[in-house]
């Protein structure tokens, strides 16, 4: 489905990803795991064209889409939700949801699906005339993931969902990524740095070091890898 | 007091905060998506008063009715004033997107400078009269020394400005598209937002207004030359930071305080310092609320 060549991305001068390669199949929940500054985000970002690499190539559907405009891949069904959630402050969680259907017109089917994004996370309907920014941390990652599924994603990128909320909301986010995954057949891609969370609900993964993917095997077979246990499980 | 005399400095007040509050719009309007201050707009402004002379002056031979006349070459102004926007901002201010905020400001500053000097060549540095194009109303005959024909326009044609305004940037989509890129531009790429429309969109509004704003004070003072745009631009401007730059609810407000402000000051305490009260009110309002008076504190995270 979705086919990275060997690309290099460049902030300024500095080369942040060299020789990046990685293969996303439909249906599958692949996940991509590293320390601070790895390179993970800037991976997702130039898959979303905001970072757009400098060599190599992002194919996806056949298509090549290493040097689309953002809106043209989002267009394509590539969504991504970025670290730190990025929830609009000013705008309420309705208006929020709104704008991850931008690009689509048909009333009926938003509707739809800002039904189905409410059963997920019943809050989210209660706090729907509230301002996003008001929100907790737990509860603005849900929209974030909300917002995201309003786009109706083929691909759906997530950075770092797990980051900064207590474990029982991880651990329902993680679950309804799962679902997603199996209700929806919508293909995952998460980056983490909680390695342990990430292998658990991945069936694939790749682990990243100073911008260069250094291993990929199944997610068993990297739980049970010396290398990664010591550098991310803690083990 | 003198009852009639405050009325007549009220209304004063509240025709010219309209016209500061069209050309404050765009201020806003635009620093609120890309944090640049256009000092090109009031020229935007002055552009769109010069288009509304020159195609009255021209209709006014084929011996058409005045409000048609006056109906036309406000919307060919608006067109031409959106158009030159639009220019501009791909011009001037689309390449240096993403570079430091000062260079931006710079090249507003040049273009105003352009602009001005345009229209000074191209026209004349004379002041022109402005055809009187707008009819008596019977109705505004009882309360004549308080308002004119042209103000009353003036009132009403703000009013219906604002209230589509406020529509569009509430409830359309277009309007939430502007508002979350205003919030978060990388955000809104990512959802599929293409930022250089919002910007176009921005620009054709915000000239559309100024422009608005020149046909009608032209109408009302019944001249104009190609400097008008220069000192009620900065006006319009103050008028923004004054309600907090970035929001329009503000800008509106923050016009209509400045306007009141030089209106009394002038007429209660002298005429000679009418620029005086607008900066001072300005400075005081700033020590207070140093993001205006709407204004949301900019939020720097650590």
């Amino acid at each position: 489905m979705l086919k990275i060549e060997g690309i290099q991305t460049f902030y300024g001068n500095i080369q942040a990803l060299h020789d990046v390669s990685i293969e996303i199949n439909e249906g599958e929940i692949i996940t991509l795991i590293g320390a601070n500054g790895a390179g993970k985000s800037t991976t997702l970002m130039s898959i979303s064209g905001v970072e757009q690499a400098r060599h190599g190539k992002i194919i996806f559907e056949g298509q090549d889409i290493t040097h689309m405009d953002p809106d043209k891949i989002v267009q394509l069904g590539i969504i991504q939700v970025p670290e730190g959630r990025r929830i609009f402050p000013f705008l309420t969680v309705a208006e929020n949801l709104d704008m991850g259907a931008f690009l689509r017109n048909n009333k009926e089917e938003i509707k739809r699906d800002i039904d189905y994004v409410y059963s997920l996370f019943p809050l989210l309907k209660e706090r729907r005339s509230q301002a996003g920014g008001t929100l907790s941390g737990g509860e603005q990652q849900m929209l974030a993931i909300s917002r995201a599924l309003m786009a109706k994603p083929k691909l759906l990128l997530l950075d770092e969902p797990s980051l900064g909320l207590a474990p029982i909301i991880v651990q329902q986010i993680m679950n309804i990524i799962k679902k997603i995954n199996t209700e929806q057949k919508t293909t995952i891609f998460l980056v983490e740095q909680n390695a342990n969370l990430a292998l658990k609900l991945a069936d694939r993964g790749y682990v990243m070091e100073t911008g260069k993917v250094t291993l990929n095997d199944t997610a068993k077979n990297l739980r049970e890898n010396d290398a990664v246990k010591k550098a991310y499980l803690g083990i | 007091m003198d009852l009639q005399y405050f009325f007549e400095l009220f209304v004063g007040g509240l025709t010219k905060g309209s016209i500061y509050a069209l050309i404050a719009l765009g201020y806003t309007m635009v620093y609120g998506i890309i944090k640049l201050i256009n000092f090109a707009h009031g020229e935007i402004y002055m552009i769109g008063a010069f288009t509304a002379l020159i195609i009255a002056s021209a209709l006014s031979f084929t011996g058409m009715n005045p409000v048609l006349i006056f109906l036309i070459s406000t919307i060919l102004a608006i067109i031409f004033s959106a158009s030159y926007g639009v220019t501009m901002e791909k011009i001037a201010y689309k390449p240096l997107r993403g570079s430091q905020r000062l260079s931006g400001l710079i090249s507003a500053i040049g273009m105003s400078m352009f602009l001005q000097n345009y229209v000074l060549l191209a026209q004349t540095s004379d002041f022109l009269p402005f055809p009187n194009l707008i009819p008596e109303f019977k109705f505004l005959e009882p309360v004549k020394s308080l308002i004119s024909p042209s103000g009353f326009i003036i009132l009403v044609t703000t009013a219906i400005v604002m209230i589509l305004l406020t529509y569009l940037i509430k409830f359309t989509k277009t309007g939430k598209a502007m508002r979350a890129t205003s919030q978060d531009p990388k955000m809104s790429q990512l959802l599929g937002i293409n930022i250089s429309k919002v910007i176009t969109m921005t620009f054709i509004i915000g000239s559309s207004t100024a422009a608005l704003g020149g046909v009608l004070i032209s109408t009302h003072i019944g001249q104009l030359n190609f400097y008008i745009g220069f000192i009620t631009g900065i006006k319009a401007f103050v008028a923004a930071v004054l309600g907090g730059i970035g929001s329009i609810p503000g800008a509106v407000l923050g016009s209509f305080v400045l306007a009141w402000t030089e209106s009394f000051g002038t007429g209660y305490i002298s005429s000679d310092y009418e620029d005086v009260f607008a900066f001072l009110f300005l400075i005081i309002i700033l020590i207070f609320r140093p993001s205006g008076i709407l204004g949301r504190p900019e939020n720097k995270k650590v």
